[in-house]
């Protein structure tokens, strides 16, 4: 735990939203994102990007999990026995996703089908476990829940960019409207011209490795645009 | 550092919490999942007949309208691969709790011994009274299993419509099976029978060949395509006999 954040110095400081407290939230969608600079939770990145809708249902999955078990994971943090910290870690996120697998089972059915295995491999998704480790342990629940939605949104803006040009060049559609394409039917076209027209839909989009080449593009102007990252390298 | 015996005391406390949590939650929503798979296979079985509906338009159909279209327009049977129909009770001394049609898994059915299979089977009648059939079969796609509901006119050879779903074919390519509309709607008109023989569709790589008994493949998805040539010819064929029966 060597670079564990310690922000309670002053364990009494009152609960307030300042500069520091902004910054929880905006660091892990800018400067420190979990994907672009940290490069975690890859894997599910690559994997449920195919469309914006699957890529939304996943964002809003991994916010929820990452905010509670933050907080919990911070509420008991003081209780929690060092040797099995871990494992007690595991069993918080597991319990979290397995409630969100449920509740979409029961109310959001066709995410759910779509979504099946991976909303269950949240689990594995390093981003989480990373942040109860090296925040959630060492800071109080009000800190912790801002870090956990902050590191939520920053995962879940570069699911939805990857998704956006997946889903659009792959298919020619978003969240499962036709966009851009051949035919009349796409929403660009009218009867008298064909925007995009020429679009032939590129199938390599759809698969895997778009993700990677997606993803790598974004970084290096997510690089480009913002001089502090440039530094750190 | 905490002692030993602390730690096995917040673990097993840790541990019940979450188990008493989790058995809960899942009780208390598992009538609603069992309702949200019952009602997901209706409108996979009212989507073979999609373009019968009368005023309804399928693409976006409530679900009070797939219950109400369900039990008013479809009569559920259930038949042996003798052509013969099981009654109710058997259904339910088969383990399907309920004893419809709709009940019936037939991905369980498909492991076991040929002749000890129950096919469930849907009668829909459209408004002006004409009938279709709409059988079901499964199959294997690329990565895991594939499954369609087939409606047959009742000339017992013209296909009026097809649905297919699948459980991890790749989206954009194999699942395009389920996904895209077009190449579902290929399958309407197309014929099962050549002069009184069983012939069933073909998925043609690199393009269908004939009017009658071939659609296009899927570029990217040949595998798939393949899976669901067989588990067409194959799943149709279980209910020649009970066709023809009907028949003569």
């Amino acid at each position: 735990m060597a670079d564990t954040q310690v922000l309670d110095k002053k364990a009494a400081s009152p609960i307030s939203f300042g500069k520091k407290e902004r910054a929880l939230i905006t660091d892990p969608i800018n400067d420190n994102n979990p994907i672009t600079v940290q490069v975690l939770g890859i894997c599910s990145a690559l994997a449920v990007t195919t469309g914006m809708k699957n890529a939304l249902v996943m964002a809003v999955a991994v916010v929820f999990v990452c905010l509670f078990s933050n907080v919990i994971t911070s509420m008991l943090r003081k209780s929690i026995p060092s040797q099995v910290r871990m494992i007690v870690q595991l069993v918080i996120i597991a319990t979290l996703v397995t409630v969100v697998e449920l509740l979409l089972k029961a109310y959001a059915f066709e995410s759910f089908k779509q979504l099946s295995v991976f909303i269950g491999l949240i689990i594995t998704n390093c981003i989480i476990m990373g942040r109860l480790e090296a925040f959630a342990l060492a800071n109080r629940p009000y800190e912790s829940a801002l870090d956990g939605l902050g590191n939520g949104f920053g995962y879940g803006i570069i699911l939805l960019i990857v998704a956006f040009f997946r889903e659009l060049l792959g298919k020619g559609e978003l969240f499962g409207y036709k966009i851009i394409g051949a035919t009349p039917e796409y929403l660009l076209n009218t009867d008298g011209s064909k925007w995009f027209g020429w679009y032939a839909n590129n199938g390599l989009m759809v698969l895997f490795p778009s993700a990677m080449f997606v993803i790598a593009i974004l970084i290096w102007v997510h690089r480009a645009w913002n001089p502090k990252l440039v530094d750190i390298s | 550092m905490h002692s030993t015996r602390s730690v096995i005391i917040f673990v097993l406390i840790m541990t019940t919490v979450v188990a008493l949590l989790l058995a809960g939650l899942s009780t208390i929503l598992a009538p609603t999942h069992k309702k949200n798979e019952l009602l997901y296979a209706k409108k996979s079985t009212l989507a073979a007949v999609s373009n019968h509906l009368g005023d309804v338009d399928f693409a976006g159909i409530s679900d009070d309208q797939v219950e109400s279209l369900f039990t008013e327009r479809v009569e559920q049977i259930v038949i042996d691969m003798d052509g013969n129909t099981v009654s109710d009770a058997d259904i339910e001394a088969r383990g399907y709790k309920g004893g419809k049609a709709e009940n019936v898994d037939i991905l369980k059915e498909m492991k076991k011994p040929e002749a000890d299979r129950v096919l469930p089977l849907f009668v829909y009648t459209k408004a002006d009274g004409k009938k279709y059939y709409i059988v079901s079969t499964t199959g294997k796609g690329l990565w895991d299993v594939i499954w369609g509901c087939v409606a047959i006119e009742d000339d017992m050879n013209t296909i009026a419509g097809v649905s297919f779903d699948h459980k991890a074919e790749t989206p954009g390519l194999g699942a395009e099976i389920k996904d895209n509309a077009a190449w579902v709607r290929q399958f309407n008109g197309k014929k099962l029978y050549e002069d009184g023989d069983f012939k069933s569709i073909y998925v043609r790589k690199g393009g269908a060949r004939d009017a009658n008994y071939e659609v296009d493949g899927i570029s990217g998805a040949t595998i798939t395509g393949d899976g669901v040539t067989e588990m067409l010819e194959r799943g149709i064929k279980y209910y020649e006999p009970f066709f023809k029966n009907l028949k003569g």
